[in-house]
C-alpha cells in the first residue's frame, strides 16, 4: 500500500469521459506530475482528488484511508492542500490574511470565543502568525506581507498561491500548473521551490505542469494522459521517449 | 508620515493602530457620554436613531460587507427583536435577560434563514430574504393574540435592576450596547471566524479548498447578523416605545442596505458614518423643505423679474419641495452617485482625506486610485 492511491477513477460529464479508469500510486516524499495536451483531463483529475468534483467511479486512498467520499473542506483537513491553474487567492486582502486563511485547519476556536478573543484565541493567533511568517520566509514573501493581492503582479500572486497551500500544513501538494503565466526567472525560481518545498519542508508534490525543462527537473516520475485515458507512466526521460505521447504532442 | 511599529506577532491587529488614535477615540467617547447634557433633547434623540442604526450597519457589514452575502430583509430581523422585546417586557422578564436573549432569539431565526443561503447567490438570495421579511411581516399582522397585529403593542419605558431608566438613562444604555457591538465585531473581523467570511465572500473555492465549511459559516454569518440586529430591534422597541407591523416594512430593509452602501462596505466604520448620513438626512431635508422657497424668494426679489415670473417660480418650487417621494429620488440619486464616483463609501473617503494629510505636501490624487486591473484572475 503506497502513500496516496488512485484507483480506477472515472468521472462522466453527460456523455464524456472526461476521466477515463485512471490508476497511480504515488510514493511519500515524491514529486509526481501529470503531463498531457490541453483537454487531456489533467485538471479534471486534479479536482476529483481535492473533491470539488465528485467521481462516477473508482476510489481515492490517502495514507490506507478511502477519502472518495470525502468534502473539500474534508480533504484539505486531512492534509492535501492545492493550488489553482487561474490563481483562486482573496483579492481583496492582504497576502498575510491569504496565508492565514490556509491556517484554518488548524484553528480550534469557535466563534463565541472569537467575540470575545479569550486568551485561547490570542495564543492561536500568534501561533498561526508564527506559521505564516515562517512561509514567507522559505518564498521570500515579507515585502508584499501587507500587500492587497489585487495590487500584486501575476508572478507574485503565483507564488503566494503555492505559501497559502503550504500554510495548510500538507503532507500532499497539489499544483496546477505552477509555472503557467511565468516568464523564464520565474519559472526557475518556481521550480528551485518545489525542491526546496520537496526536499526541506518534505512534502509530496503532485503537479500538473506543461513546461517540460520544469517537469524534467523537479520530477521523480511522471505521467502522461491524453482524452482522460492513461498513456504512458515512468520517469521524466522515459514518458517522453514514449512513442504515444510523442504521436500525442505532434499529432501522426 | 508616522507609521506603526510592530514588535511582536501578538499586536498584529490591534484594537487601535497608534497612540493618536486610542486619544480621538476616548475624546469621542467622553463626548458621548458628556452629550446629554450638553445637546437638546431633538439631537440626543437622533443619537440614539444613529447608534441604532449603526447596530444594524455592523450587522449587515459582518453580512454582506465581510462574508459577501446579501440580504434585503434586515427589518424582519429588526421586528423579531422588537416583537420578542415587547412580548418578554409584558411578562416580566427583565432587561438583562431580555435584551441579549432577544439577539440568541433573533440569531436562531437568522440561522434558518442561512439555511437556503447555502444554495442561492446574488439577486435569487435577496430575493429569499425579500420573501423572508414579507413572511415575518404577515405573521406579525396576522398573530394577533402575541402581536395584537395591525393595532401594534405599546411597550412602557424599560427598567433596569427596578431603576427606570429615563431618557438620558436609556441614552446610556444604548451607548454601551454600541460600544460592545462593535468590539465584538472588531474581535470577529480580526478571527479566524472573520477571515473565513472573507475567503467565502472572495472565493468559495479555495475556501473549502483551504479546509474551510463554507455552509456551516455562512449559516454563521447569517446568525451573527441576525443576532445583532435583534438588539438593535429591543433598543429600537423602546426607542419607539410602540410597535406595528408596517414599522418593518421593506423601505426599512432598503433603508439598512443603504447605510452599508453609502458608509462603505468593507469597514465598520463605514456602518457608523452611513447611520449619521441615514439618520441625519431626514431633518436637513425637512430644514431644506423650509429653506428653499425662502432662498428663492429672496433670489427672485434680487432678479427684479415680473411679479407673473416671480409667482410662477414659487409656485414651482413649493411644489418640488412637497411633492410626495421626494426624499426617496432623492436618496436613490445620493445611492447611484455613492456607487458610481465612491464605492468605498464615506469611509473610503474619510480615508483619502486621512491619508492626504499625512502625506501633505506630497500627496498626489493618482496615487489614491486603485489600479486599474487586467489580469485574468480579476474576472468574475
Amino acid at each position: 500500500m503506497s502513500f496516496f492511491d488512485v484507483k480506477n477513477l472515472t468521472v462522466k460529464f453527460g456523455g464524456l469521459t472526461a476521466v477515463d479508469n485512471v490508476s497511480f500510486g504515488i510514493n511519500e516524499g515524491e514529486v509526481f506530475t501529470i503531463i498531457g495536451p490541453n483537454g487531456a483531463g489533467k485538471t479534471t483529475l486534479f479536482n476529483l482528488i481535492s473533491r470539488l468534483y465528485t467521481p462516477s467511479a473508482g476510489q481515492i486512498i490517502f495514507r490506507d484511508e478511502d477519502v472518495t467520499r470525502l468534502s473539500a473542506q474534508q480533504i484539505a483537513g486531512r492534509g492535501i492542500a492545492r493550488t489553482f491553474q487561474n490563481i483562486e487567492l482573496f483579492e481583496s486582502a492582504s497576502t498575510l490574511q491569504n496565508l492565514l486563511v490556509g491556517r484554518h485547519r488548524h484553528s480550534t476556536t469557535r466563534a463565541w470565543q472569537d467575540i470575545l478573543r479569550t486568551k485561547k484565541v490570542r495564543t492561536e493567533e500568534v501561533a498561526h502568525r508564527r506559521a505564516a511568517e515562517e512561509v514567507m520566509d522559505v518564498l521570500r514573501l515579507q515585502r508584499y506581507r501587507d500587500t492587497t493581492i489585487g495590487a500584486l503582479p501575476y508572478g507574485v500572486r503565483k507564488v503566494i498561491e503555492v505559501a497559502r497551500a503550504l500554510c495548510v500544513g500538507p503532507t500532499l501538494l497539489l499544483l496546477d500548473e505552477p509555472s503557467s503565466g511565468l516568464n523564464v526567472e520565474e519559472t526557475n525560481a518556481m521550480a528551485e521551490w518545489i525542491l526546496e518545498i520537496n526536499r526541506r519542508l518534505r512534502v509530496t508534490v503532485l503537479m500538473v505542469e506543461h513546461d517540460m525543462s520544469l517537469v524534467t527537473r523537479v520530477s521523480n516520475r511522471v505521467l502522461a494522459l491524453n482524452y482522460g485515458k492513461m498513456m504512458a507512466l515512468g520517469t521524466a526521460a522515459e514518458v517522453q521517449g514514449h512513442p504515444d505521447v510523442i504521436a500525442a504532442y505532434l499529432g501522426t | 508620515m508616522a507609521h506603526h511599529v510592530r514588535t511582536g506577532y501578538g499586536d498584529s491587529d490591534p484594537l487601535f493602530l497608534s497612540k493618536a488614535a486610542v486619544f480621538w477615540y476616548a475624546v469621542l467617547l467622553a463626548g458621548l457620554i458628556a452629550a446629554p447634557y450638553v445637546i437638546e433633547p431633538y439631537y440626543l434623540s437622533q443619537l440614539v436613531f444613529i447608534m441604532i442604526y449603526a447596530i444594524v450597519g455592523v450587522a449587515l457589514n459582518i453580512l454582506s460587507g465581510q462574508a459577501g452575502q446579501v440580504s434585503i430583509g434586515h427589518a424582519a430581523f429588526l421586528a423579531i427583536g422588537a416583537y420578542f422585546t415587547a412580548v418578554a417586557q409584558k411578562h416580566g422578564v427583565p432587561l438583562v435577560l431580555y435584551l441579549p436573549l432577544a439577539g440568541v432569539f433573533t440569531g436562531i431565526a437568522g440561522y434558518l434563514v442561512g439555511l437556503p443561503a447555502l444554495r442561492l447567490h446574488g439577486i435569487y438570495l435577496a430575493i429569499a430574504t425579500l420573501a423572508f421579511a414579507f413572511i415575518v411581516e404577515e405573521i406579525i399582522a396576522r398573530w394577533e393574540s402575541v402581536t395584537h397585529g395591525n393595532e401594534g403593542l405599546m411597550l412602557p419605558p424599560p427598567s433596569l435592576f427596578g431603576w427606570k431608566l429615563g431618557t438620558e438613562g436609556f441614552y446610556y444604555l444604548c451607548l454601551l450596547v454600541t460600544v460592545l457591538v462593535i468590539l465584538a465585531a472588531i474581535n470577529i473581523i480580526r478571527s479566524s471566524t472573520g477571515r473565513s467570511f472573507m475567503a467565502i465572500r472572495d472565493s468559495e473555492t479555495a475556501a473549502r479548498s483551504m479546509g474551510i465549511d463554507t455552509a456551516s459559516y455562512k449559516t454563521t454569518a447569517f446568525a451573527l447578523s441576525a443576532g445583532i440586529t435583534g438588539i438593535a430591534g429591543a433598543l429600537y422597541a423602546h426607542k419607539m416605545s410602540f410597535i406595528s407591523p408596517e414599522m418593518f416594512s421593506l423601505a426599512v430593509s432598503i433603508d439598512f442596505v443603504m447605510i452599508i452602501i453609502i458608509g462603505g462596505l468593507v469597514s465598520l466604520r463605514g456602518a457608523v458614518f452611513g447611520a449619521i448620513f441615514m439618520i441625519m438626512a431626514d431633518p436637513l431635508l425637512i430644514i431644506l423643505k423650509d429653506k428653499v422657497p425662502v432662498w428663492t424668494d429672496a433670489m427672485m426679489h434680487g432678479l427684479f423679474l415680473p411679479d407673473t415670473v416671480t409667482q410662477a417660480v414659487q409656485a414651482g418650487v413649493l411644489r418640488v419641495v412637497n411633492a410626495p417621494g421626494l426624499k426617496s429620488l432623492i436618496f436613490g440619486i445620493i445611492i447611484i452617485v455613492f456607487i458610481i464616483y465612491e464605492p468605498m463609501g464615506l469611509d473610503g473617503r474619510w480615508q483619502r482625506v486621512k491619508a492626504y494629510f499625512k502625506q501633505f505636501p506630497l500627496a498626489r490624487q493618482r496615487s489614491a486610485r486603485p489600479p486599474r486591473m487586467f489580469l485574468k484572475s480579476e474576472r468574475r
